[in-house]
């Protein structure tokens, strides 16, 4: 408590002479755009990614082809199951994990495969050995194409991490255009009572510290798939 | 003793003639710049987010008392234990007193510079413990037993075929070159320590006063186990990482991505706003957060360098530094390198000790002109430079100068200076760089350009 206030002391001290502000100097004075306070001004200076759904839609399509990210976008719950099914057939799932909800609930169903389920506790070496982590997300972000999940309606903070394959269901109205748009999501959905970890995902686990050579499954998962309907 | 300034001439000299660093340092930079490029014009208008950035930056430095009062006070209401080390030293002590009282063996580590600054890990292993770097740059330095080259890229110095060797001795792994391969030794050794880690370590790249969060930024995934799988979690940071608004990540996350790696956004940006709570599965159950000042209020108080604060060690001043590129990391012999650490290590450290890293620039401004929140680095550069003459005048160059200004302003004097320059020249050329050639220092790797034969006011006298 005492190096606490040693400390407030020494900012106090120290913030009583004052610094010029950023756009008084430096190597280009520059004059900012109006409004730059009001909500959701950063838009204006980050990169455009389409207005329409569908341009929306498009953009993160492209993000998630440049991250390899597999994202698919399917019209109907049966095309999910296909396209669940089809994957797991093709890298011979024998366990995955999940959680309580409504789209994970539904495609353990669908899958027909032994579930191992986090809500409510877990065992993290039989978490390890899962083929999958099959999760729920709060937003798509459009612009970074990103993921949000949270470790109260995505299964815990390892779920999502610890599998070599990450996939998230998701449905068609959760694509938010933005960073803002997502927390504000967040914001909404929790109040007050946010959970203790939230996680902005952008493609499967990397690595570049070899050479700056792209490596996927450094840590994390090796795979990352979207499947939305 | 060897000081700071002898060690940093003699690396520097050594690393800069080195054909085999610099090419490895050109191709990993030339790939950075790349993607750096192809990412910052994607953004509608990247000045004016630097702007913003930097505005964003000013108003949490300019009142971090406030924010910081916020930030605690949201942390501790759910649950966090905030502590506050004002020194390296009480950090390391806080730390050590954690880890004791968990009674844990063994910690798992994810990527903190803050950590590197206060010498953590020497000094949790001389108390006993074992620690682990989860980053895969951080843990292949770590085997090497060496610092972080570059604060983002700490393996930057490194070849495949050196990184296979090392493993292969180290970790006893197939002998391989390949970076895919690698990359898996290093998942496996490192998944089989995450799952027996008591303790799991993190910094922090920027902490929201508005909700009391903490935000990790990591392409890997190590922080997110980091952060998941150990019963209790350490978190450590200095005081300047607080940003007033959770919408004002929107921006910063990007911008850190853009300027660092040349990604959009990087793979993970991970908020944590307490221990596991309890409708939670899984989490630390105890949380612990770190607040380090270590000097940080000095800078502080330095109105004219306080900016210097802002910076959110994207490392993108390295990156183009004339400086770095050409001396490497590991030569500033600091945690902190490239024109940021030669800016603020004599404020974290001493400025005596430290004020060479700020002469060896070249005052481009390239890191001014990229830093993405407008910290005005060689500015500062110069500052500190006459901040360390003011208090320890150099009394050679004092001596130097006053020669000079005498001649100079004596024209007799100075065109006789010339003569002798001109008589004398020739004769310097017979031994230059020798170690008897008075002009030595600058002589040995430079050419002084022949005096004219005429001076100009000869020729013009004598034109008609």
């Amino acid at each position: 408590m005492s190096e606490r206030k040693n400390i407030m002391g020494r900012i106090r001290a120290a913030l009583r002479s004052a610094s010029s502000r950023p756009s008084s100097h430096g190597p280009v004075d520059y004059a900012l755009p109006a409004n730059k306070t009001s909500a959701g001004a950063v838009q204006q200076w980050l990169p455009l990614c389409g207005g329409s759904f569908e341009e929306q839609v498009e953009y993160f399509r492209t993000q998630s082809a440049e991250l390899k990210t597999d994202f698919q976008l399917l019209s109907s719950p049966g095309e999910a199951q296909a396209a669940l099914a089809k994957i797991a057939d093709a890298e011979k799932w024998k366990r995955v994990a999940t959680h309580n909800g409504a789209l994970t609930d539904a495609a353990v169903g669908w899958l027909g495969l032994p579930a191992l389920n986090t809500t409510g506790g877990y065992d993290v070496n039989e978490l390890e050995s899962c083929d999958a982590g099959i999760t729920e997300c709060d937003a798509l972000i459009v612009q970074t194409g990103s993921i949000i999940l949270t470790s109260r309606d995505s299964g815990g903070r390892a779920l999502s991490v610890l599998p070599p394959h990450h996939v998230v269901l998701a449905r068609r109205e959760q694509f938010v255009r933005d960073l803002s748009a997502g927390f504000e999501c967040v914001r909404n959905k929790y109040g007050p009572d946010y959970p203790s970890m939230i996680s902005v995902v952008t493609g499967p686990s990397r690595t570049g510290d070899i050479e700056r050579i792209l490596v996927l499954g450094a840590h994390g998962p090796k795979k990352l798939t979207i499947i939305c309907w | 003793m060897i000081t700071p300034a002898k060690k940093f001439n003699t690396d520097a000299r050594r690393v800069a003639t080195d054909v085999r660093h610099r090419g490895l340092i050109q191709t990993a930079l030339r790939k950075y710049e790349a993607a750096r490029d192809a990412k910052k014009s994607a953004f509608q208008d990247w000045q004016s987010a630097r702007q913003v950035a930097a505005e964003t930056k000013w108003e949490a430095i300019n009142h971090l008392d406030q924010y910081l009062e916020a930030l605690v006070a949201k942390l501790e209401a759910r649950g966090t234990k905030v502590h506050w080390a004002g020194t390296a030293a009480q950090a390391r002590e806080i730390i050590i007193g954690i880890i004791r009282q968990k009674n844990a063996r063994f910690i798992i580590k994810s990527k903190a510079m803050t950590a590197e600054e206060i010498r953590l890990n020497a000094a949790m292993e001389k108390a006993g413990y074992e620690v682990v770097e989860s980053d895969l740059g951080e843990f292949i330095v770590q085997l090497r037993r060496e610092p972080p080259y570059h604060i983002v890229f700490p393996a930057m110095h490194l070849t495949r075929d050196e990184i296979g060797e090392l493993f292969q001795r180290e970790l006893g792994s197939a002998p391989t070159r390949e970076p895919e391969e690698l990359t898996m030794i290093a998942r496996r050794v490192l998944r089989k320590k995450y799952l027996t880690a008591d303790i799991g370590i993190t910094g922090a790249n920027f902490a929201i006063a508005e909700t009391g969060m903490v935000s990790i930024t990591e392409n890997e995934g190590n922080a997110r186990l980091t952060a998941a799988l150990p019963r209790t979690m350490i978190t450590l940071f200095g005081i300047e990482k607080v940003l007033p608004k959770l919408s004002d990540l929107a921006l910063f996350l990007p911008m850190l991505a853009t300027a660092g790696a040349g990604q959009t956004i990087t793979c993970y940006n991970t908020l944590y706003g307490g221990p596991r709570q309890l409708d939670e599965c899984d989490g630390p159950q105890e949380w612990h957060v770190i607040l380090l000042d270590n000097h940080r209020t000095e800078l502080l108080a330095d109105a004219e360098q306080r900016d210097a604060l802002h910076c959110i060690r994207c490392g993108a001043c390295l990156n183009v530094c004339p400086i770095f590129r050409n001396v490497g990391g590991h030569t500033y012999g600091t945690a902190y390198s490239g024109p940021i650490g030669s800016v603020i290590t004599p404020h974290l450290r001493r400025l005596q000790d430290w004020k060479h890293l700020s002469a060896a620039s070249s005052l481009c401004g390239a890191c001014t002109e990229t830093c993405p929140v407008k910290i005005d680095l060689h500015h500062h550069l110069l500052q500190n430079r006459r901040n360390a003459a003011v208090q320890k005048p150099a009394r050679w160059e004092r001596l130097a100068y006053r020669v000079f200004a005498f001649a100079v302003n004596r024209p007799w004097l100075y065109r006789f200076s010339q003569r002798l320059g001109r008589i004398f020249q020739p004769l310097q050329g017979l031994v230059k760089g020798s170690p008897v050639d008075p002009a030595r220092a600058w002589t040995r790797s430079r050419d002084l350009p022949p005096l004219a034969a005429k001076s100009f006011k000869d020729w013009w006298r004598q034109r008609s």
